[in-house]
């Protein structure tokens, strides 16, 4: 039983790092209708720039990840300006394959400039693990605080979305670009906040996700990248909420089934849940129905 | 619009056939010199490969730097019987079918003598290949049993069997444990390999493997679940067949959760001490079975390790040194058999593969090693356990 | 009288495209045969060729039918393992030649079921969220291959999921799929010639169909759906038509990519998401449902990594860029403006012809 609860929290602990990444997704996706295969690299460039400010620069962690969400922002909206603005009026698949440049470029830059060699990356998080039931369950620092922040990124997105102009701007364009825009909406501006957002949230996914597994190369953000991407198709792409939920199920499901099936098998049940949600939902948990026009 | 942009493909395809064209001049221009020409400007064209891009472009790295630094040595002291050596790496990318293309790219720049490839996978695809040529192989670090089925081909690391088998008699033979654990990456040869013949070994040493969990190239990162489950069936020792960098997760996380059992690995372990910002007290007392060990304490070592940090700021891994080896090695059978390079590429792997039976060598993966007919290694593994940060030699 | 012309014209584009690979297959063997082709070059024919298998058959499912596949790396795979499998298995009792028709055969129909499995409950996704499942699919094949071990002693097949030592085979035994490690000592029976018929059937299968009666049915459902039910159009049968066929050729691919390595392994690299997406960049830049220009397109991006070795490490940073230029030259409307102004067509006066072969 407490060995069951261990895999349950070491879940949600992984399923909120997803969550984070999978809200950057969604939010891109929503706005610019695009799927960012970049966004994982990001994820890698702001572990390097918080590794580096730790290490090379001897910095404290929270000027540290500060510092890679900055970073991240810059990078984010870089890419947006140079790479995907252009291609704005383009089919989908042309910004999709842009992407995947975008991506492949970031991965070998980053091969040239910090090396192949795996780095350890120093935990950011300092908190003592919580035990619980006679040690049997050891739930540590960095599971505790990718929960939680998980949860405070949630609340301020959504009050942010609910509450602000901007964020009511990024609802417009999302619903549709050409109306927002004859409302005065500024949809280049908006478009490019999302990006900035959501490369800060993967600044600090990244963070995260090095701290609680330490080890840092070119192509760490690749795998936790697609699988966010399916965690936020899971919840219905385009929904913060969905992103989150997503996120959370897929960690869960990861743990599970390695736990008690088989750790070779984890991925195709994984994805096998997946085809089975979306066979029930077409648009994934808390997707929105399209309706078709004639 | 689409009718342009076929126009723009061809276009560059024309512009790349080019550069195919020149390129390909350009290759065949000197491997005529080199056959043509007499001895006087002659050089010996080895060739390597391995991945330099993509996941596993550490290995590859590696084994190109190594090799580079025994080249530059040999150079420096007057060559292979006189003769220079010109030295190129290609990358292969840790896949069969580029491995190849790696391969007959290198055969194009007129290569003679193959140091490759890097990994087990693309070694078997690539074989094949020399063995159609004839040519002359030897993997640094190739470790399935296939990769040198053909009498052409040698390695310088151990095979999969041989490790496996020997760690288990290493930990059987001297009572370390008795309730192993393993980890392992499923989806690698290297590792599954290993396993396999550890478990084969296992019974026959008394040794009781309680968990054989594993994970793949796809999945690894949490670690939690494999541990737990080790700690749940009451494990003494985790085998860890695996590279460093999947160990340093697994013995930081097995801290954070508390477990602390024994840690046995083989030579893929080397280069944990290495790796950036680690923290070496959490490796304290693991006990690995490699040929390297970046801080022994030997000339050569030291000497080879303070030349590698110098042109690449970081510590070398066991690949490196098997690839410095490996070119020690195939000078050392060039000059048992007295070879030049006007030799074509089929006498001069003949002739080498009469002298890799007769040669003896010391170098920084083993002393004394010899080969055998079937181009496996024969030289002592060391045992060597993780002390206040180092390395220390284990009876 | 306008549909005569159409279909003569057709025809005559098929030809062409036949044409061009055939053309490139004699110049290939001439070079060959006068020893003027580089090794790399020649190693190259085959994997050429795979490649153009594949992209001609993604764009049937991505161009044609409008659909967005990110798992067909996932078909391929499944032709390589099965015939791999099957020509080891029968490696020693029966003769090369037919053994690697059956096996080819074999490789596309298998490959073919399996997308018509997928196919029919995956269709009737749309968008993205058919990509995210086609790529789930073939992930799990991956997945699943690579916890597959299959010995044979003699006391005939045994099967494991866990690891080569659950089979329990005899000392004798002989250890076929081992799991991760894949299929090693495939006889390499691919070479040039076969890959080049085979290319040439893809060619001549996929054109004939795009330009026959359910190839304007499959055309019809890309451009509206709704309208295409409206006249009765069968959409899930036609679908499933196209999707299957796309998958079976993958398969073939898949016999190609198995027949010319002597190990098979299921990897990320190979078969993983990583390769569907390559598969979809030669597609998507050739130009949708323009097949020629799959061909083409998957020719030139496979080569060019390789004619840059000499650039060593700058290599794949060079070819990522080379990929983001061609999109924004493409696509962006600046880029247009551009093209317009100094175009070829226009230098070249008025020589325009459709590009949808």
């Amino acid at each position: 039983m407490s060995s069951f609860f261990s895999y349950l929290i070491n879940g949600i602990s992984l399923g909120s790092i997803y969550a984070i990444i999978a809200l950057g997704y969604t939010m891109v996706y929503g706005i610019a209708k695009m799927l960012n295969f970049a966004h994982g690299d990001v994820i890698m460039v702001g572990s390097y720039m918080a590794f580096l400010a730790m290490g090379s620069l001897g910095l404290p962690p929270v000027v540290a990840v500060l510092l890679a969400v900055v970073v991240c922002t810059i990078l984010g909206i870089t890419i947006e300006k140079i790479a995907y603005k252009p291609l704005r009026k383009a089919p989908s698949l042309a910004v999709l394959i842009t992407a995947i440049g975008v991506s492949y470029f970031l991965q070998n830059t980053a091969l040239l400039v910090f090396g192949a060699n795996t780095k350890m990356f120093t935990s950011v998080i300092k908190l003592p693990p919580v035990i619980l039931g006679d040690g049997g369950v050891n739930i540590s620092g960095e599971t505790q605080v990718a929960i939680v922040v998980c949860i405070i990124i949630m609340i301020v997105l959504t009050t942010f979305i609910k509450k602000t102009k901007a964020g009511q701007a990024m609802l417009a364009v999302s619903e549709d670009k050409g109306a927002a825009e004859l409302m005065g909406v500024n949809v280049n501006g908006t478009i490019s906040l999302t990006f900035a957002i959501g490369s800060a949230l993967a600044a600090i996914a990244g963070v995260l996700l090095c701290s609680a597994y330490p080890t840092l190369s070119p192509y760490t953000g690749s795998m936790p990248g697609i699988k966010a991407f399916v965690a936020a198709v899971f919840g219905g792409i385009g929904s913060i909420p969905g992103a989150f939920i997503g996120g959370i199920l897929l960690g869960i499901i990861e743990n599970m089934s390695k736990a008690y099936i088989s750790s070779q098998l984890s991925d195709a049940i994984v994805f096998t849940v997946l085809i089975i949600v979306l066979l029930v939902k077409p648009t994934g948990i808390l997707g929105k129905k399209i309706n078709e026009k004639v | 619009m689409k009718k342009l942009l076929s126009l723009g493909l061809v276009l560059a395809m024309s512009a790349s056939m080019l550069v195919g064209c020149g390129a390909k001049e350009e290759a065949a221009a000197p491997n005529e010199a080199a056959t043509s020409e007499s001895a006087e400007g002659a050089v010996f064209k080895i060739g390597g490969s391995g991945p330099t891009t993509g996941g596993a472009a550490v290995y590859g790295l590696a084994v190109q730097r190594g090799a580079q630094i025994a080249v530059d040595e040999i150079n420096a002291a007057g060559g292979i019987n006189g003769y220079q050596i010109e030295y190129n790496f290609a990358d292969d990318e840790h896949d069969a079918e580029k491995a190849v293309n790696a391969y007959n790219d290198l055969k194009d720049w007129g290569m003679q003598v193959f140091m490759g490839t890097t990994t087990s996978g693309p070694c078997v695809a690539v074989v094949e290949k020399t063995n159609e040529d004839n040519m002359y192989q030897l993997t640094p670090s190739g470790t399935a049993v296939e990769a040198i089925k053909y009498p052409n081909a040698y390695r310088v690391c151990f095979s999969d069997p041989g490790q496996g088998s020997k760690s288990a008699q290493y930990i059987g033979e001297n009572g370390i444990a008795t309730k192993v654990a393993v980890i392992y990456d499923s989806s690698d040869v290297y590792s599954s390999g290993i396993f396999n013949t550890f478990r084969e070994a296992a019974e026959g040493y008394g040794i009781e493997i309680v968990a054989a969990e594993s994970f793949t190239a796809d999945n690894k990162t949490d670690f939690t679940i494999q541990l737990q489950k080790a700690k749940d069936q009451g494990a003494e020792l985790v085998f860890l067949p695996i590279y460093y960098q999947e160990a340093a997760l697994i013995l930081s996380q097995a801290n954070s959760m508390g477990f602390a059992p024994m840690f046995f690995g083989c030579d893929g372990l080397d280069g944990i001490l290495g790796v950036e910002e680690f923290d070496t007290t959490l490796a304290e007392g693991v006990m690995l079975l490699t040929p390297f060990a970046a801080d022994a304490t030997d000339e050569l070592t030291t000497s080879f390790v303070s030349k590698y940090q110098e042109a690449h700021g970081e510590i070398p891994i066991q690949f490196a040194a098997n690839a410095y080896d490996a070119i020690y090695i195939i000078k050392a059978a060039i000059e048992k058999a007295g070879a030049t390079p006007d030799m074509s590429v089929s006498d001069l792997c003949e002739a080498m593969k009469t002298a890799m039976g007769e040669i003896n060598l010391t170098g920084l993966t083993g002393t004394n090693m010899t080969w055998t007919e079937d181009g496996e290694v024969n030289k002592d593994p060391k045992a060597v356990k993780i002390v206040d940060g180092a390395y220390t030699a284990m009876q | 009288m306008k549909t005569k012309m159409n279909l003569t014209k057709s025809t005559k584009s098929t030809l062409i495209t036949v044409g061009i690979v055939v053309v490139a297959y004699i110049v290939m063997q001439i070079l060959g045969g006068a020893g003027m082709l580089s090794s790399l070059m020649k190693g190259l024919l085959v994997p050429l060729c795979i490649y153009a298998i594949m992209a001609v058959s993604l764009n049937l499912t991505v161009g044609i039918l409008g659909e967005l596949s990110l798992g067909h790396a996932g078909f391929m795979c499944v032709g390589a393992f099965v015939s791999a499998f099957f020509s080891l298995y029968f490696k020693e009792t029966m003769a090369a030649g037919p053994r690697f028709i059956i096996a080819i055969i074999l490789g596309g129909v298998v490959a073919a079921l399996s997308g018509l499995l997928i196919g029919i409950p995956v269709l009737r996704l749309r968008g993205d969220y058919l990509a995210i499942v086609t790529l789930a699919f073939g992930e799990i094949i991956k997945n699943i291959i690579n916890v597959m071990y299959v010995g044979r002693d003699e006391q005939g097949i045994h099967f494991s999921m866990k690891d080569a030592y659950s089979m329990n085979l005899s000392s004798e035994g002989q250890i076929l799929i081992n799991g991760a490690q894949g299929i090693t000592g495939t006889p390499n029976d691919s070479n040039f010639t076969v890959a080049a018929i085979l290319l040439v059937l893809t060619l001549i299968i996929v054109l004939n169909l795009v330009n026959s009666r359910p190839g304007r049915a499959i055309m019809a459902i890309r451009d509206n759906r709704i309208a295409a039910e409206s006249v009765g159009i069968n959409i899930t049968k036609f679908k499933l038509l196209a999707f299957s066929i796309s998958a079976g050729l993958a398969g073939i691919a898949g016999v190609l990519y198995a027949h010319n390595l002597s190990i098979l392994q299921a990897q990320p690299k190979n078969f993983g998401y990583n390769m569907s997406i390559m598969i979809l960049v030669y597609v998507v830049l050739g130009g949708m449902g323009n097949i020629r220009g799959s061909l083409i397109a998957s020719v030139i991006l496979v080569l060019l990594p390789e004619l840059m070795r000499q650039l060593n490490d700058y290599r794949m940073l060079i070819y990522s860029i080379v990929l983001i230029v061609m999109m924004i030259f493409n696509w962006s409307p600046k880029a247009k403006e551009f093209r317009e102004k100094y175009s070829i067509k226009r230098l070249l006066g008025k020589k325009t012809e459709k590009g949808e072969a």
